[in-house]
């Protein structure tokens, strides 16, 4: 048994075990938590096949994306799980029934007889072979096009994503760029038209009389 | 020695797990989504092991869209989920029979 196998044999059922607790877990925050070692354990076989461009890939955009938008939502949901625990003994042995079936005519095809072709993946590959450079090559110019479309892709999902979630809240005060960017100098500025007077001087009491009084107090006794 | 076959087998107990777990959790959606996730999971496990074994890269190529898409769908997915749940209060499949379908 090769390190290689041994390796395949670990991560496989890393794999297989965090599937099965992503069907079975009862609380959707470990079942994410579950996808996620998931795709950790099948990135580690990716890396035994010497994809590594991938393997780094679903983990920045599975692990760290899109499995952390799953644990938003469901801790932001209040979702009572009990109810949507009604079925889970119902529907077992139906599941298993069917993913048993599938699972033995699956096996029954992939089995060693027709698809048992042995390849080791640390054989082939030259030690200055760079997997990422290899798909960008393919990436930019066999499969270009495809590449486009594939960002225009996520720009619509972007978009759907942030159209759906919108909502306009009652007497909430924001700002409203297009309509401040829209105003005229009408709006904000009024010219009033008004006749041009000369202010009244102020009238002052009779100076000359006053200072005579406080001079000589005595003299009116 | 690896074979393709390890490599198959993987794919089809993965593919055959969501499955059940599509069978079993059809109550709650976001495990539902969780199980579309890994079944794209399983094809792509596949998908790289056949361009392994190939020696054709185009394959893993096709992973990677399948990643874009799959971003995409979740995405939305989990948006919609988001929309049902404001309005409705729960995310049980058996209480969003609105459309009568």
């Amino acid at each position: 048994m090769t390190i290689s196998l041994l390796l395949f044999y670990l991560f496989a059922g890393v794999t297989i075990s965090a599937a099965v607790g992503v069907v079975i877990s009862r609380n959707p925050v470990h079942a994410a938590l579950f996808l996620v070692l998931a795709f950790v354990s099948t990135s580690g076989l990716w890396v035994l096949l010497h994809a590594e461009f991938l393997a780094m890939v679903l983990i920045v955009v599975y692990v760290g994306a899109v499995m952390v938008l799953f644990l938003f939502v469901v801790m932001m949901l209040d979702i009572k799980v009990d109810p949507l625990r009604e079925g889970f003994a119902r529907y077992l042995p139906i599941g298993l029934l069917v993913a048993g079936i599938m699972l033995f005519q699956m096996l029954t095809l992939l089995s060693a007889k027709y698809f048992g072709v042995s390849f080791d993946p640390m054989a082939k590959t030259p030690a200055n072979y760079s997997n990422t450079e290899e798909i960008g090559l393919l990436l930019f110019t066999k499969y270009a096009v495809p590449f486009e479309l594939a960002s225009v892709v996520l720009l619509v999902a972007a978009i759907a994503a942030v159209v759906l979630t919108l909502r306009k809240r009652e007497g909430v005060k924001t700002q409203d760029p297009s309509a401040q960017v829209l105003v005229t100098k009408a709006q904000r500025l009024k010219i009033v038209s008004m006749e041009a007077s000369v202010p009244q001087p102020l009238s002052i009491p009779d100076a000359a009389s006053a200072a005579a009084v406080d001079a000589n107090p005595g003299a009116s006794k | 020695m690896i074979t393709l076959s390890h490599y198959l087998a993987l794919g089809a107990i993965l593919f055959c797990l969501s499955i059940a777990g599509i069978f079993i959790n059809r109550k709650n959606v976001i495990i539902l989504l969780m199980c579309i996730e890994l079944m794209l999971l399983s094809v792509n496990i596949n998908f790289v092991a056949f361009s392994k074994f190939l020696g054709i890269l185009d394959g893993q190529v096709f992973v990677f869209f399948i990643l874009t898409v799959a971003a995409a769908e979740s995405a939305i997915g989990l948006a919609i989920l988001v929309v049902l749940f404001r309005s409705r209060r729960t995310i049980n499949v058996e209480e969003l029979d609105t459309l009568r379908g």
